[in-house]
């Protein structure tokens, strides 16, 4: 099946994430309620909502860097309670993009996409090289390969980030706004980078507000606001005709510059 | 063939071109120039200036005339001292075997000198970079330990056995500094960890460790370690007094680690460890690859104070009746025919302690350096 075919095809029936009545409070604070929500092998999810309304609360619960307290999440059929052993199979499968990079400072590019290949995949060294290279190039930066994360720009850094990730050969790639922390000249390359892997066929979940983007590739979109999820819809009918006033009032928002 | 541009625009470019890429203009600044911006700027500046010329004048030739011009090295003799004006710098000569090992037995001295000799160079050989692996480190630190233990202990190879008892001297400050750091390190490094630990059994157990030794001075930790530990010790068990005195400085400063490397630990940002998480790594992989070694490099200068600290405490074995450089030097100078001459000791001994402390201090700031190096934080 070719590429535009899969696309075309959208996601498939296998459900791949699966949020059944999550609710989370930090303290008093009520950050999650009832959250429901299903995502499906193929199928790419643009969370959005103003800042504060849990949406990166969320997608951190969704491999455990962030406990729920009520309600069950499922990754890939796996159940994320307090076992150690599945917190780390699901954390294998999922990989995650942070606002801030998070690449390691004293490694240099190349160790930092190994690092996990070798110590949790139990790859060879020179495998796992070559498996880094492979995905340097995939976002266009071998040519950093032997630099620290410090000497890059921005951009450079996140499409690291995002080739480390996919080193771990991810079922799913959570993305916890990934171009909030860069240069307006640098979120087009990352932004590129992500529309190449979700042309790939890649499980998406993104929490961002570039709505450009969220038009390219979500299948679905999810608006949150006070710790709820007000709207989920699919993609056109969300921009096209929003149901609710809150999820109304946001779009004009970021929409109008 | 393509128009050309005519020689003189292409000469103009070429000349733009090489002024855009000057480098920066050099700052030179004369003597005179500097003296007058920096020791006669003002009034104020100016006296201050002279004063402190004057104050060098009175003092500084006098201390070059006792140490260099009427100073005696040679012959050891203290009658020929007495008539020099200046430092009699022969009770060195006459007394450094002693100085340098102690009580160990006149005899056998060129055991712990080769003892010294070959720790320098595993010294020197793990500070140079290019050795920085295991499979150089791990093989070279055996083979040089195992030497040394068997040139000062003896009891193979026809060496006669000397009791730890009768080492001194720099022998002894060598292997006090050298366990003191290489148990308190590790030490360190697994309090620090156990304080920071979700575990509150292990995180009370290691705040308890490391306020109580640390609450206690030194000199009480070595003399437990040296009186009191053995009577807890079921009859007819005995543990080296050295042992346990080398034991009781590496607990001591490893609370001095802990609480250093604890201060490194929190300065790592909490993004590290939830990108180690989401790769899917465990708390020991993301503590030996992630944490560790960026918490680390930012207490160097803060681990490096207490190494410098451990050095010269080394000293204090004195209490529990070991001699080492310090004290051997004063046990010799004691000599009633020397005696008058204990500031030459004394003063030689400091140079030895500054060159040794000075070196640590000097390679911690290399060591910032070339790790340094690429990065930027």
């Amino acid at each position: 099946m070719g590429e535009a075919a899969a696309r075309a095809a959208g996601p498939g029936h296998e459900t791949m994430i699966e949020l059944v009545e999550v609710n989370k409070w930090f303290g008093d604070f009520h950050v999650l309620k009832d959250i429901n929500l299903t995502v499906r092998r193929g199928e790419r999810v643009v969370v959005c909502g103003p800042s504060g309304s849990g949406k990166s609360t969320m997608i951190r619960c969704i491999n455990r860097l962030e406990s729920h307290q009520r309600g069950r999440i499922l990754v890939d059929g796996i159940e994320l309670t307090d076992n150690l052993k599945n917190i780390e199979a699901v954390r294998s499968e999922v990989g995650m993009v942070f606002q801030s990079f998070n690449l390691f400072p004293h490694l240099r590019v190349i160790d930092n996409l190994t690092l996990a290949p070798i110590w949790v995949r139990r790859m060879p060294k020179k495998e796992a090289e070559d498996l880094a290279m492979v995905y340097l190039e995939r976002v266009r930066i071998p040519e950093q390969a032997y630099k620290y994360p410090g000497q890059l720009s921005g951009g450079q850094q996140q499409r690291v980030a995002i080739a480390r990730a996919l080193c771990m050969r991810p079922k799913i790639m959570l993305f916890d706004e990934p171009t909030s922390a860069l240069d307006p000249e640098m979120i087009k390359e990352v932004l590129d980078v992500m529309v190449e892997l979700a042309e790939e066929g890649m499980t998406m979940m993104v929490v961002t507000h570039e709505m450009g983007f969220a038009k390219t590739v979500a299948h679905k979109m999810v608006f949150m606001d006070a710790a709820e999820i007000v709207e989920e819809a699919p993609t056109h009918d969300f921009f096209a005709a929003p149901r609710s006033e809150r999820t109304k009032l946001f779009l004009s928002q970021v929409l109008s510059h | 063939m393509p128009a050309a541009p005519s020689p003189a625009a292409a000469l103009a470019e070429r000349r733009a071109r090489a002024r855009a890429a000057l480098p920066p203009p050099v700052e030179r600044v004369g003597a005179l120039r500097w003296m007058r911006d920096n020791l006669f700027s003002s009034l104020a500046n100016t006296l201050l200036t002279l004063l402190t010329v004057a104050a060098l004048a009175l003092v500084v030739p006098p201390i070059l005339m006792w140490a260099f011009v009427g100073s005696v090295w040679y012959p050891p003799d203290p009658e020929v001292c007495r008539a020099a004006t200046g430092a009699c710098w022969a009770v060195i000569v006459e007394k450094h075997r002693v100085m340098f090992f102690g009580l160990y037995p006149y005899a056998e001295h060129w055991r712990p000198f080769l003892a010294v000799i070959l720790y320098v160079v595993a010294v020197a050989l793990t500070c140079w970079r290019r050795c920085w692996s295991w499979q150089v480190l791990v093989p070279l630190w055996a083979a040089s330990l195992a030497a040394i233990v068997v040139l000062m202990l003896g009891g193979i190879f026809g060496l006669t056995v000397i009791d730890t008892g009768q080492w001194g001297g720099v022998p002894l400050t060598m292997v006090v500094f050298t366990a003191t750091v290489t148990l308190g390190l590790p030490l360190g490094v697994v309090l620090a960890l156990g304080r920071r630990s979700e575990m509150p059994v292990i995180r009370l157990l290691s705040v308890l460790f490391i306020e109580f030794i640390r609450a206690v001075p030194l000199v009480t930790i070595l003399f437990c370690a040296a009186v009191v530990f053995p009577l807890f010790l079921p009859p007819g068990w005995n543990v080296d007094k050295m042992v346990r005195v080398l034991i009781g400085m590496g607990i001591f400063y490893g609370c001095y680690f802990a609480e250093v490397i604890r201060g490194g630990l929190q300065a790592i940002p909490r993004g590290q460890y939830e990108a180690a998480a989401s790769l899917g790594l465990s708390y020991w992989r993301t503590t030996r690859k992630i944490i560790l070694p960026q918490a680390l490099r930012i207490v160097i200068p803060g681990l490096m104070n207490h190494i410098i600290s451990a050095f010269k405490n080394s000293t204090l074995v004195i209490i529990v009746g070991l001699f080492d450089l310090l004290n051997a030097t004063g046990a010799a100078v004691a000599d009633p025919l020397w005696i008058r001459y204990y500031t030459e000791g004394y003063l030689f001994v400091a140079a030895v302690y500054f060159v040794g402390a000075f070196a640590l201090s000097k390679y911690s700031q290399q060591l910032e350096r070339w790790l340094a190096e690429g990065r930027r934080y």
